[in-house]
């Protein structure tokens, strides 16, 4: 069943606090993941990976570079659960 | 008129390491040597690969020269002397020779003559590739005794000004010598290879293209560093996994983790991933050495022996993994 993007976005902010050791509620759509979240490229393919795991989908390795914000990854994660 | 019977090489039961010895660049390279040209710092490299120097050789050593080096230490290590090796197997990216094969030039240089040798091209994976060698050879009777050599002279190929590889590498050499074993000293080798990222980890150009137009230079190295991060840290751990399963082994019954020294936070990654206890020690020989590709699980697992870290009699998981993609990984008794 795919997840809303409530859903995601919740899902997201829990790995993205376990990679960091940020709390999740400072994981929001608009949040830059390098200039606000000061997460490295290594952590991002990180985080990627573990989305993948949690939501079923597949986020190409050339795609990473076009998730600039938390809100374009829940987005791009939304789109290819279809 | 009956036909002989064809006789066929007896097997031999088991095999192990018999010796792992290792030559390192005799040069200690610091961050801030490499940090100028990609615009970088002591800081960033560290947080990014651990590496804090890393050694490379001198420009009147060659690949071969730390080859040899690294073999003859380890033929002392084992009792043997190169009269006693039937096949010497090296491993390299950084011998620039298509013919004929570095190993037959090391096999002379050791007194092996005459030997069978041949080089491998599996990159980072080639020790591991040559251990899994080793032991087929050595149990089905091809060979009493191998030398397996993993040597680079990366230095050779690096781009300062490259921000994507050329940064983290290293010059040395490792060499083991397996040998026929009474009881079992090296699991099975689980290996294979993923062309379809063969772009992931390249050199900038081919020769023929070198040879067309002479400006290009030599050939240097490149990677996308995320992609082999991703592969190595999360498609590897299951690779280890089942060489342990293979062995029949649990991740309890291992006292070390070798894997191939190609960046810290891929160490750490894997490690996580296989869920190794506490009591296992890993291998970071990364920070002093930078990543030296085929040389670098044996040079890790020197230092370990050498600084009693580990011990003789020690299980120890390793795995090798690089360019091609290509990986290979065994649990050994370390010698």
């Amino acid at each position: 069943m795919a997840h809303t993007a409530s859903e995601i976005l919740e899902g997201l902010a829990e790995i993205v606090a376990e990679e960091t050791g940020l709390p999740t509620d400072a994981v929001v759509a608009e949040k830059s993941f390098t200039d606000d979240l000061d997460i490295d490229s290594l952590s991002m393919m990180t985080i990627v990976t573990h989305a993948e795991d949690k939501f079923g989908v597949r986020i190409p390795d050339d795609e990473v570079k076009n998730l600039a914000t938390v809100g374009d990854a829940v987005k791009y994660i939304e789109g290819a659960q279809a | 008129m009956t036909r002989k019977a064809l006789r066929q090489a007896e097997p031999v039961r088991y095999s192990r390491l018999l010796s792992v010895a290792a030559e390192r660049g005799s040069e200690t390279v610091t961050n801030d040597d490499v940090a100028g040209p990609i615009d970088s710092s002591d800081e960033w490299i560290r947080q990014r690969t651990g590496i804090v120097t890393r050694r490379r050789a001198t420009a009147d050593v060659d690949v071969l020269d730390l080859a040899e080096a690294a073999a003859r230490k380890a033929l002392d290590d084992a009792g043997l002397t190169g009269a006693d090796i039937d096949a010497v197997i090296l491993s390299t990216i950084t011998y620039f020779h298509q013919t004929p094969s570095g190993a037959a030039v090391l096999a002379d240089r050791l007194g092996a003559t005459p030997a069978a040798a041949y080089d491998i091209s599996a990159a980072c994976a080639g020790y591991a590739y040559g251990i899994g060698q080793a032991d087929a050879l050595v149990r089905s009777g091809a060979a009493r005794n191998v030398l397996v050599i993993g040597a680079e002279k990366l230095s050779d190929i690096v781009d300062p000004t490259d921000r994507t590889i050329s940064f983290l590498l290293g010059d040395g050499a490792g060499a083991a010598v397996v040998g026929a074993s009474d009881t079992p000293g090296i699991g099975p080798t689980v290996w294979g290879s993923d062309g379809s990222k063969a772009q992931a980890i390249r050199q900038t150009h081919s020769l023929r293209e070198l040879a067309a137009d002479g400006s290009l230079g030599m050939p240097t190295l490149r990677q996308d560093g995320q992609t082999v991060f991703k592969w190595a840290s999360f498609q590897m751990a299951p690779i280890a996994a089942k060489a342990m399963a293979e062995a029949g082994v649990e991740p309890d019954d291992i006292q070390v983790f070798v894997p191939h020294q190609a960046n810290m936070r891929i160490i750490d990654q894997m490690v996580k991933q296989l869920g190794l206890p506490e009591h296992v020690v890993v291998a970071r020989d990364i920070a002093d050495s930078g990543n030296t590709s085929a040389a670098s699980i044996p040079l890790a697992t020197e230092r370990l022996l050498t600084e009693g870290k580990a011990r003789s009699g020690d299980l120890a998981l390793q795995i090798g993994f690089g360019a091609g993609l290509v990986y290979a990984a065994q649990v050994v008794v370390l010698p």
